[in-house]
């Protein structure tokens, strides 16, 4: 076989790979270097497999040259590879951003460690992405949960380690109801690849241990996704991390969940089970519409900014899943693109406070007074990447609202309380969002707020972590206004899920 | 050229005013060139129109069926041409204003007036409502530093009413209008005659009518007024853009465009579910002129008679006939000339002698007869006498009213008309027949030269708007296809 037909497994191979040579490089910087080289290959690897999925193609690759299903297949679909363009690219932008205060964050000796196991990050979350087959998923989240669970508690802040203990409860739980709803399914169709599961399935008399197998993956899934009421460990995990380690993550991790949650209810069940569409609809669309309007709600009385976001993207995370309730080709069209949207403003929003965190080291609203005249740029981007998250035209947010709400109205009389639930959240957003950006634009900085650093007169970030933050904003821009790259793959997305369905 | 340069010269020229902030005389250069090249274009594409061209240019496909792209049409015309021709008098009235006033931040100021500009241009000229949707929340967030230009407590805490309100509205209401308009539609294009009969009627077309009316904050229908008084705090170039060049004028503008053509003025007119605007543009013309006339401050009393003014448009669009739908857009032009000379009068006011309040101005006009008078030219195109503008779009309000038989519109705006003059008259006798208080707070003349100009320019529009009409009038004539009066 030629190279080129490798390239499917690339993603996985070169960030897994680069991991441990990260991990023995000495001095640190090295180990930055090549976690940052490994980060941009495996981006310029998604990029080509986007471009080649962009017709609706599948492409799959035989794990060690054992055929489906006896083997692990890869298959990279629209849905895999607009994913894998998320993680990847979050991973190089945060990591390009984040270097100087990474360095200042974590101990010397420890970083060449701290970068090993941001690369065991993206290979795990990238394997969810491509793989086609339900233990290699298994296998995947949990080198990429422990992999998580390092580096959110990498940092110097001592509460880091409380909330990642709380991750790595919730998750570890997760990811048990998930391999049990797999050795379910197993048991009944002696199969781990999806399409062979979605095939045996319909041969199976008897379905009682398949709707249990159902149960307990969507639960497990949605702890892991932070699917409201199961989100309790995501604001913390979000607010205590290094800041670097929260753009990352804040932008693909709780999304490549969401992707395993769509493949298998879609591919799998839908066909399957019956009535599992309107099972699907009534367990997930109550949660979303709760976790819309619980997220925006909380995120307005919150104080600590990267909490705020957190809670923002369990709301955001609302949206997706409730796209993906109407099962129709719209409502999931829009989901798709949700997903793609909410990561880049989430992910712009979070670089643009790894820029801030170069002077403020507390998050508090009020440590951000008045830092619009110290660091205009920076919160010029933050402010771009807040109007995508609202959903203002011209940004990318706007485009995937438009579609939500357009599947919405589709959904009959239903479909109006949903617009005003949409509608009211994104009202609310505007609340959270202008609670931020006001002082932090027009207030004289406070001068209890410790972490301002009121005597040093500081400036901007470094101009590389601005570049990265101003492209970030730009991005969101771009995609609001040619949004036809991500639209395609979201299309295509939505048919290749909904092939199965009756 | 491309339609299109109409958006982008407004903003090349922020982006030059931004790289030569430096110095402001080069800045200032800049702003008036721009301002007059803009001036052009728009002339230029008003000959076009004029001889019945449509000239269109489409940016690209931002949703199916649904493009970023500007086609100029007899009302988007006007708009334009009042956007960009005021923007030279409000242009030089600033470098007076300004300078005078020895205001801080200028750059961002002169920046933040010419993507305004642009915004309102691209609303003008939009083909559809997705695209005038994108320019209508750019214009908001453009003005807002405008709004928030002093920078203190008082100030931000009204242009957060200001801000939020717009927005609020603009993604709550105007939004889920137009998304509820494309799922019934299948399109957002602006096409003589609406787009949706036979796609919405019944109650829904009423309620859809006021997700637009309310939704488009802009046009300040009570109860969504509240922020064009609170935008009282900026500076009075400001006053002007919000109450004469594009603000308001966008809003009122977007109403009578969707009322034309998204819904189509004989559907709604079948319908009797639309009833309701009539009734609540009433409500606020005459309880805005109430308001107006209990206050005390001059700028305060110029933003409810606003108020009041644009729900006259709204009312004119309301009455669905193409006589009243040619006076509404009449009034959205003679209003914009008679409120720009009341602010540029009150900022010149302000300027040459600090005073705001009503009481303050007893005997002023002997000061500052320049001032005084282009006041009273638009005080008197407010209340509708001739010979001013405000007569002319009154006159065809009134005459689409009879045509429909509407006397409860017609009742409406013989009452206003009333208030209007009880209002602005006692300031008028104040200003030129009492004599004045002692003492003083300051010796002054009258305001600086750019000032004087640019009043005595608009002042002088709001007479020739009732003298030259006819080409206004026959092309506003095409809007609702038809050539005769």
């Amino acid at each position: 076989m030629s190279l080129e037909a490798h390239i499917p497994a690339l993603p996985v191979i070169v960030p897994l790979l680069a991991a441990p040579i990260a991990a023995y490089l000495r001095p640190r910087h090295l180990a930055w270097a090549a976690a940052t080289l490994a980060s941009i290959a495996s981006f310029a690897i998604a990029v080509l497999l986007a471009l080649a999925t962009r017709d609706g193609s599948i492409h799959r690759y035989a794990m060690g040259g054992w055929p489906a299903p006896f083997g692990i297949e890869l298959a990279i679909d629209s849905l895999g590879a607009l994913v894998l363009l998320i993680i990847t690219g979050a991973s190089t932008l945060a990591i390009i951003a984040g270097r100087e205060t990474i360095e200042r964050d974590i101990e010397p000796h420890r970083q060449p460690l701290f970068y090993a196991a941001w690369l065991m990050v993206v290979a795990g979350l990238a394997g969810i992405a491509i793989t086609g087959d339900a233990f290699n998923v298994f296998v995947f989240m949990e080198i990429s949960s422990l992999a998580t669970y390092v580096v959110i508690a990498a940092g110097s802040d001592r509460q880091a380690l409380t909330a990642v203990f709380k991750y790595l409860i919730m998750g570890t739980i997760g990811a048990t109801f998930y391999l049990i709803g797999v050795g379910f399914v197993y048991m009944m169709t002696g199969t781990l690849n999806f399409a062979d599961m979605q095939a045996r399935l319909a041969d199976i008399p008897y379905v009682a241990p398949v709707h249990l197998a159902a149960a307990f993956i969507i639960v497990g899934l949605a702890l892991k996704a932070a699917v409201f009421p199961l989100h309790a460990w995501l604001p913390n995990a979000y607010a205590h991390a290094p800041h670097a380690v929260t753009a990352f993550i804040a932008a693909c991790s709780t999304k490549v969940t969401i992707l395993v949650l769509l493949r298998f209810d879609f591919v799998v069940f839908m066909g399957n089970i019956a009535e599992h569409a309107t099972q699907f609809a009534l367990f997930v669309m109550p949660l979303a519409l709760l976790g819309i309007l619980f997220g925006s709600g909380v995120a307005i009385f919150e104080t600590n900014v990267k909490r705020l976001l957190g809670y923002s993207s369990i709301a955001q995370l609302g949206y997706i899943l409730l796209g993906a309730s109407f099962v129709d080709r719209a409502g999931l069209l829009a989901s798709v693109l949700h997903i793609f949207n909410h990561a880049l403003a989430k992910g712009a929003l979070f670089l643009a406070i790894v820029a801030l965190g170069h002077h403020l080291t507390r998050f508090e609203i009020r440590d951000l007074h008045g830092i619009g005249r110290r660091m205009p740029w920076t919160l010029g981007a933050f402010s771009i990447a807040a109007l995508s998250l609202v959903g203002v035209p011209g940004t990318a947010g706007f485009i995937s609202k438009w579609y939500l709400i357009v599947a919405a109205f589709g959904q009959g009389s239903l479909g109006l309380v949903l617009v005003g639930v949409i509608v009211a959240s994104s009202l609310m957003a505007v609340v959270y969002l202008w609670r931020i950006l006001e002082p932090a634009w027009f207030a004289a900085a406070d001068p209890v707020a410790a972490g301002a650093a009121d005597d040093k007169r500081v400036g901007e970030a470094p101009v590389g972590v601005l570049a990265v933050v101003l492209l970030a904003a730009a991005l969101n821009v771009w995609f609001g206004l040619v949004p036809a790259f991500p639209l395609e793959l979201a299309g295509h997305a939505a048919d290749e899920l909904l092939r199965h369905v009756p | 050229m491309s339609v299109a340069t109409a958006v982008w010269i407004p903003l090349a020229g922020a982006l030059l005013i931004a790289l030569t902030g430096r110095w402001p005389n080069v800045r200032e250069t800049i702003t008036i060139l721009t301002a007059i090249t803009l001036a052009a274009f728009v002339y230029s594409v008003g000959v076009e129109v004029t001889a019945g061209g449509r000239p269109t240019a489409m940016l690209g496909e931002l949703l199916p069926g649904v493009s970023i792209g500007f086609k100029v049409e007899p009302l988007g015309l006007m708009f334009g041409t009042i956007a960009s021709g005021l923007w030279i008098v409000a242009s030089l009235y600033s470098i007076g204003y300004m300078r005078g006033n020895k205001e801080h931040h200028q750059t961002r100021f002169y920046v933040c007036f010419a993507i305004a500009i642009a915004a309102a241009l691209g609303i003008a000229f939009s083909a559809n409502l997705l695209t005038l949707f994108l320019f209508y929340e750019i214009l908001t967030i453009s003005t807002y530093p405008l709004v928030a230009h002093k920078g203190d407590a008082k100030t931000i805490a009204a242009a957060r009413v200001y801000l939020g309100i717009l927005l609020a509205t603009s993604i709550g209401l105007f939004l889920p209008a137009i998304i509820w308009t494309y799922h019934a539609a299948g399109t957002l294009d602006f096409v003589q005659g609406g787009i949706l009969a036979g796609a919405v009627s019944g109650p829904a077309l009423g309620f859809l009518l006021a997700l637009y009316v309310f939704g488009v904050g802009k046009a300040a229908v009570m109860p969504v007024h509240r922020w064009l008084p609170a935008a009282m705090v900026a500076p009075t170039p400001v006053s002007a853009l919000l109450h004469a060049v594009a603000v308001v004028k966008a809003g009122v503008f977007t109403i009578v465009k969707v009322i034309v053509y998204t819904f189509g003025i004989d559907h709604l007119f079948a319908e009797p579910s639309s009833a309701w605007l009539t009734y609540a543009a009433a409500f606020t013309i005459i309880a805005a002129s109430i308001v107006a006339l209990r206050q005390t401050n001059l700028k305060r009393m110029l933003a409810y008679s606003t108020i009041g003014q644009l729900s006259y448009v709204v009312l004119a669009a309301a009455i669905l006939k193409p006589l009243s739908e040619i006076g509404a857009a009449v009034h959205i032009v003679a209003h914009a000339f008679g409120k720009i000379t009341l602010f540029f009068a009150a900022g010149a006011i302000y300027t040459a002698s600090k005073k705001t309040e009503l009481h303050e101005l007893a005997g002023i006009a002997r000061r500052m007869p320049w001032t005084m008078t282009a006041f009273t030219i638009g005080a008197l195109s407010m209340i509708g006498v001739p010979p001013t503008a405000g007569f002319v779009s009154k006159w065809y309000i009134l005459a689409g009213a009879f045509q429909s038989d509407n006397y409860f519109a017609i009742f409406t705006i013989i009452v206003s008309t009333v208030l209007n003059a009880a209002y602005f008259l006692p300031v008028i006798f104040l200003a030129w027949l009492q004599p004045e208080q002692t003492p003083q707070k300051k010796d002054h003349g009258e305001a600086p030269l750019f000032i004087v100009v640019a009043l005595t320019t608009t002042a002088l529009l709001t007479l020739g708007l009732f003298f030259f009409n006819q080409p206004l009038i026959d092309l506003e004539a095409q809007v609702v296809g038809r050539g005769e009066r």
